[in-house]
């Protein structure tokens, strides 16, 4: 047994850097693993609360539906979105999926286009919301999930030295990011600088809109402080010179499709038919929907959501019917209530009594990409369905507004009712 | 087959017979091991065989025994229990035999072999007869063996645990090692082997010691060996004292004046191998007073196991001038080697420990001995008297130091730049190192760093940077701390106007052609490390450029091809500290937004080059690149999904890397980083990395320590994916489950509790993930038949009563969450349970914010959940 060793450490640190820097690694992560946790709290405490003053909510199935609690929510919601904007986490994810308005497809001729409505060139891109508060920018995509997390030079949207992020100040503006020129592309805006326009008139947002945000330098070029640029986007009157020049007028982006924004309609959540979008081979690539390779499938495809009784159902509110499944087809192909399911539609086509569906020729295809927050919309499947068989063209729209009396114009084939 | 002959070929210089000869050895021994070993243990008790052979198959035996590697122990040991009873009885006889062998190397070998064999025969209750025999040898036999028996004694006593030898059996043995301690027993090699023995028989003694007739003998016995003529057997005697100050120290009270004397005596006048252990004696006592006075903050209420009996407050009258004067013994250039350890080191190194033990009062017993020496021509003196003012900075209280601080420091610097002695320059940087460690900070009230000296000492410092590598390196350490002071010193720092000088010339010390002796480099970029987290704003500017720099750096220690394995560790230890230095670079700029997008420019090229560093070995991923990509995907968030196909592989292979378990460890924690930014788009990587976690989990190869994190780990990816996580849920959820039983009940030391406690919190942030990940989604429902289980275990682990503040805040949470996602679903589960009620109420008027807010989350939640 040889002699034990007694060496003690000499002129040395307790404890190495190297340690130093897995403690400190380990610190960093047990808190932001709290703070992950304590947003993801934070949040339902804030939407218990919401919804606890909301008379009837069931919480299991809480889809945080604030939206469609009027008035006394609007108050709070830029609230709420400016809060949340930073915070993490599925449920997040689809809160933030419900907070943009989203446009419905137009598959008729709104009265009166002419005078109550504004037109638009709407860029290539992502939509998405783009929050600035406290120093810092995000933007989340429709889906709820965090685009980009930047400076930015809108009001509070980065800490610089002077110091400009005040607490109070915020925004919370409706984009859509154009890649190819990083661009977010202003579409709408919410709230401004801490003001909120949820409440006020498109037409008023748009003066607002075109007035601030040049001022404020985020139309600059990208900088230390302000990493992607801020472009406006041209509005027109939709008369027929507006129409005419957003349908085939040069725009720096790339065009997919028409906005047609009611002047006298609010910011509001969800799918509105005060906004309307429109598109055809001229001003847009992706007229006909594409499949999760790229291309055009031979029969047109649409997803629906499997209600508890079995119901496919579009994502309108109210929801509108397509078909039932059988609960034994559930049962077996281990479906459950709320999957998003992707069906193509068969030879029979779609008939319609009285403008309302009637029948639906639905061939399962199987579950849709889990990126999906939202089955689709009414108006989007009938929109794709007449592009296929009947399509809406443009002269069909300056006609409309050369009409003197703006009759409603309907493609022929298919009785509609919006 | 002729086994002599083939363990003679075994230690054969010729490569090819050597190999040869072990491959028949496998052969036979795969074949037949109870043959095998027979034959083996023949060989050992043989006479006529050569002592080589004799040896070579006691070696064998011992390693068909027991295995470095704990998973190929339990096989042996296995193994050997179930071997043929004939055979085993067989060996054990030959090996019993050859105690008595003439051949010292053959009884030698058969000592440590019957040792290994009773470590796994005790615990199992077999060879019963064994310590009887032994015993029955010493009082018999020839000198040769009796030592041989008492060495088996003292192996025996190392190899199995106090616990599976009788009482009766324990006093039988201390009987004979001490007899064979004795004065009265004449072999020297006896009463050295008898000694040694009892060191590892202390721990056997514990009833021993409480009787006191008993004690005084063992004592009087053991302070006798250490006047032995023989120096082996002082030194063993002076290592019993030792190791009896640790584990018997309550018990000392009577000796400790005697010990005292001797110790004395020994320091003075014994070779140094003794003289160093008789030091030891009054560290190690230090240790266990200091330990004492840390728990029960020197207020002894009586509540304790045991009281301090300031055996070192007493003695530093007489113990601190003792250890001064072993200060002037020091080496020639022992401070340029690495390996020294003398009388001096040990001296200073335990009355740096008496400084911490007693405080205040042992600064007049040293001011004397410093002043009266620092000036003096011999560098003996100087380097004593600084050396002993280092070693007693941490302990005194501020009020008392920084009056002599003050005074000393202009001279310290002097000394620093002009004294012609280097052992003096290294000790005046590691005293500098030790006054900014200890009384300078945001701590200390009145700041011994000014604007009037500031400059000074930076200038003093840079300038040492430039000296031998031993002493450069001391001022590296020195900077270290001075940085350090500074960590909250708010939006302006001092050291901001010399930011960029100190970082040139940390950056010009690595690149010295002798950075690598006394670990300069290292040190150098370990001061960079600390200069860079401790700036402030006003600096991030040039902490962005450096940067580029350090990338560059990095990038030239790819360049070299084909390395030999001398340069590949260098390399590796290079890419070590550049990577380490990146990670604390990303974890400074990213921590605020703006210098973080100003960082983000080199992020691809940063993550191109830690995949090089990766890729620079084969089977095993570099930490300290994995620790740094942690703190880059934090940094850059959603983004880093685009090195995700590229990094995916190193992320598997650290996660697989069961040996490294630190590695493992760290790669478990980048996981959790790469959730939180990636959220969602981690799905695709989802499926290898719930496979090798519960893969791991289920190891017993892997350090333990992993596995809380593990746990911690799923709640990560859940909160990320959501009810994408369905796909693991079951499997996750039985492993939480089994974890959850086995850390419900504790009992053990202190050690295995806090471990239980950091099982639970991993397993709770696990619930905890989960729960929040699948809320408000459609598939809640799947997580109901698990409520049950875990509302069991908050209520199991909060009547245990022993929970940490961490655990308590997670658990509370748990509930929360739990009561939040199940709703009204678990309204009556959870009102049933303990937890909802006193366990939160307490939470709830607990002190800790973090319990409190967690516990008003839960109440929050519960009552939701039980309103509907």
């Amino acid at each position: 047994m040889a002699p034990h060793d007694l060496r003690r450490p000499f002129k040395r640190a307790a404890i190495s850097d190297q340690q130093k820097r897995r403690d400190l690694s380990l610190l960093r992560q047990a808190q932001n693993r709290r703070d992950a946790q304590q947003q993801a709290r934070c949040l339902a405490s804030s939407i218990l609360s919401l919804q606890s003053s909301a008379p009837e909510s069931e919480p299991e199935q809480s889809d945080i539906e604030i939206e469609t609690e009027h008035d006394s929510e609007d108050l709070s919601k830029d609230l709420d979105v400016r809060r949340v904007s930073k915070l993490r986490g599925p449920e997040v994810r689809k809160w933030f999926a419900r907070q943009l308005m989203l446009p419905e497809w137009m598959i008729d001729v709104p009265d009166r286009l002419s005078q109550d409505w504004y037109v638009l060139a709407r860029p290539a891109g992502k939509r998405c919301f783009v929050v600035s508060s406290n120093g810092t920018t995000v933007s989340r995509q429709r889906n709820g999930s965090i685009l980009h997390y930047f400076p930015s030079a809108l009001p509070a949207g980065a800490k610089t030295r002077d110091g400009s992020g005040s607490a109070q100040s915020y925004c919370i503006l409706d984009c859509i990011f154009h890649e190819s020129d990083q661009t977010y592309y202003v579409i709408d805006m919410v709230c401004w600088n801490g003001y909120s326009l949820y409440d006020c008139t498109a037409e008023f947002r748009f003066y607002w809109l075109n007035s601030k945000l040049e001022e404020s330098g985020a139309c600059n070029v990208p900088s230390h402080y302000h990493k992607f640029r801020f472009s406006a986007v041209p509005v027109y009157n939709c008369d027929q010179t507006g129409l005419y020049a957003a349908y085939s007028g040069a725009v720096p982006y790339v065009k997919d499709g028409l906005l047609f924004y009611n002047k006298h309609a609010h910011y509001q959540s969800g799918n509105t038919p005060l906004v309307l979008v429109w598109k055809d081979e001229n001003c847009s690539q992706y007229v006909i929907d594409t499949d999760g390779k790229g291309e055009i499938p031979s029969q047109q495809q649409v997803v629906l959501e499997l209600q508890d009784d079995g119901k496919l159902v579009t994502s309108d509110d109210p929801p509108v019917l397509f078909c039932c499944l059988d609960g034994d087809i559930i049962e077996k192909s281990g479906l459950q209530s709320g999957n998003l399911l992707r069906f193509a539609i068969g030879d029979g086509g779609l008939s319609f009594v009285d403008g309302k569906l009637e029948n639906a020729d639905l061939i399962y295809l199987g579950k849709s990409n889990r990126a999906r927050a939202f089955a689709d919309s009414y108006s989007k499947v009938i929109f794709q369905f007449m592009v296929r068989h009947s399509p809406l063209k443009i002269d069909d729209l300056l006609a409309s507004i050369n009409s003197p009396d703006d009759q409603e114009k309907i493609p022929s084939d298919i009785e509609m009712v919006g | 087959m002729e086994v002599t002959q083939v363990l003679l070929n075994a230690q054969s210089i010729d490569g090819a017979v050597r190999k040869n000869a072990e491959e028949s050895l496998k052969q036979f021994q795969e074949q037949n091991l109870p043959g095998f070993l027979l034959v083996l243990s023949g060989e050992l008790v043989n006479e006529e065989k050569p002592v080589e052979t004799r040896k070579l198959a006691g070696l064998i035996l011992k390693n068909a025994l027991d295995a470095k590697d704990q998973q190929r122990k339990v096989e042996l040991v296995q193994r050997w229990l179930l071997l043929d009873g004939n055979a085993k009885s067989q060996i054990k006889a030959g090996l019993l035999k050859t105690l008595t062998s003439p051949v010292s190397d053959a009884r030698s070998t058969a000592s440590q072999v019957i040792a290994k064999v009773a470590g796994i025969e005790l615990p199992h209750k077999q060879w019963p007869e064994l310590i009887g025999s032994l015993l029955s040898n010493v009082h018999q036999l020839p000198a040769h063996a009796k030592q041989a028996t008492l060495e088996t004694l003292g192996y025996l006593c190392e190899e199995v645990s106090p616990d599976v030898v009788d009482q009766d059996q324990v006093n039988k043995i201390l009987t004979a090692v001490v007899q064979g301690m004795s004065s009265s027993e004449v072999n020297i090699d006896v009463r050295l082997a008898a000694t040694r023995a009892l060191y590892n028989a202390l721990g056997f003694a514990q009833a021993n010691f409480s009787n006191d007739m008993e004690r005084d003998y063992l004592m009087r016995v053991v302070c006798e060996a250490t006047q032995s003529p023989d120096v082996r057997i002082r030194q063993a005697a002076f290592e019993c004292l030792v190791s009896i100050s640790s584990t018997y120290y309550e018990k000392l009270a009577p000796y400790i004046q005697d010990i005292f004397n001797i110790t004395a005596k020994a320091v003075r006048e014994d070779e140094e191998p003794v003289a160093l252990q008789a030091v030891e004696f009054w560290s190690s006592i230090c240790d266990e007073e200091i330990d004492i006075l840390e728990e029960y903050g020197g207020d002894f209420t009586g509540d304790s196991n045991i009281p301090c009996f300031y055996f070192i407050k007493q003695a530093i009258p007489a113990l601190v001038p003792m250890l001064l004067e072993t200060l002037l013994k020091q080496e020639e250039d022992q401070d340029q080697d690495e390996g020294a350890w003398n009388i001096a080191m040990a001296g200073g190194t335990c009355l740096g420990l008496v400084a911490r033990t007693v405080g205040d009062d042992i600064v007049p017993l040293v001011v004397p001995f410093i002043e009266e020496n620092i000036t003096k021509p011999d560098w003996r003196q100087r380097e004593a008297a600084t050396y002993a003012f280092g070693s007693i900075l941490e302990g005194p209280s501020p009020e008392k130091l920084i009056p002599l601080v003050n005074v000393a420091l202009t001279f310290m610097l002097t000394a620093l730049t002009k004294d012609p002695n280097s052992h003096v320059k290294d000790t005046t940087a590691w005293t500098l190192g030790r006054i900014f460690e200890f009384l300078h900070g945001s701590a200390v009230d009145t700041p011994i760093i000014t604007q009037a000296n500031c400059q000074q000492i930076i200038t003093v410092l840079l300038q040492s940077m430039k000296d031998t590598p031993n002493v450069a390196e001391k001022a590296c350490g020195a900077l270290y701390f001075l940085a350090q002071g500074y960590e909250e010193v708010g939006p302006s720092s001092p050291l901001t106007p010399f930011f960029q000088e100190i970082v040139q010339s940390l950056l010009t010390v690595t690149h010295r052609e002798d950075a690598r002796e006394s670990r300069l480099r290292t040190a150098a970029y370990e001061t960079l490390n600390e200069v860079v987290r401790c700036s402030t704003e006003e600096t991030a500017p040039l902490v962005l450029q450096l940067v580029p720099v350090i990338t560059m750096e990095l990038h030239n220690t790819l360049e070299g091809q084909k390395l030999s394995s001398d340069e590949k560790e260098k390399q590796s230890e290079l890419q070590g500290l550049l990577c380490g230095c990146l990670q604390v670079i990303i974890q400074k700029l990213g921590s605020s937004e703006s210098t973080k997008y100003a960082f983000m420019q080199y992020a691809d090229q940063i993550m191109g080059l830690f995949l090089k560093v990766f890729a620079c070995r084969s089977a095993t991923v570099h930490e300290e690149a994995m620790l740094a990509i942690g703190a880059l995907a934090y940094a850059t968030g959603p983004d880093f999904a685009k090195y995700m196909p590229e990094f995916y592989k190193y992320l598997e292979m650290g996660l697989q890397n069961f040996e490294e378990y630190q590695v493992c460890a760290v790669t478990v924690g980048v996981v959790g980083d790469i959730c939180r930014a990636l959220e969602e788009k981690i799905v695709p990587y989802c499926d290898g990395i719930m496979t090798q976690l519960l893969k791991n989990l289920s190891s017993n190869q892997l350090h333990r320590s992993v596995k809380p994190p593990m746990f911690s780990c799923f709640g990560d990816i859940a909160l990320a994916v959501g009810e994408y996580f369905e796909k693991y849920l079951m499997w996750a959820m039985s492993a939480l489950q089994s974890a959850a039983e086995l850390s419900t009940h504790t009992a053990g030391d202190d050690e295995l509790i806090e471990y239980i406690n950091t099982l639970r919190n991993g397993i709770l942030e696990a619930y905890s993930g989960i729960f929040q990940g699948f809320k408000n989604s459609p598939k809640t429902q799947l997580l109901i038949p698990y409520a049950p289980h875990i509302l069991q275990f908050l209520d199991g682990i909060y009547m245990e009563k022993d929970m940490d503040d961490v655990v308590m805040k997670t658990a509370i949470g748990v509930l929360g969450d739990l009561a939040d996602t199940l709703g009204s679903h678990a309204a009556s589960l959870i009102q049933q349970s303990v937890s909802s009620k006193d366990f939160l109420n307490e939470c709830l008027s607990s002190e800790d914010l973090m319990i409190k807010e967690s516990a008003e989350w839960a109440k929050l939640a519960i009552t939701r959940a039980i309103s509907v």
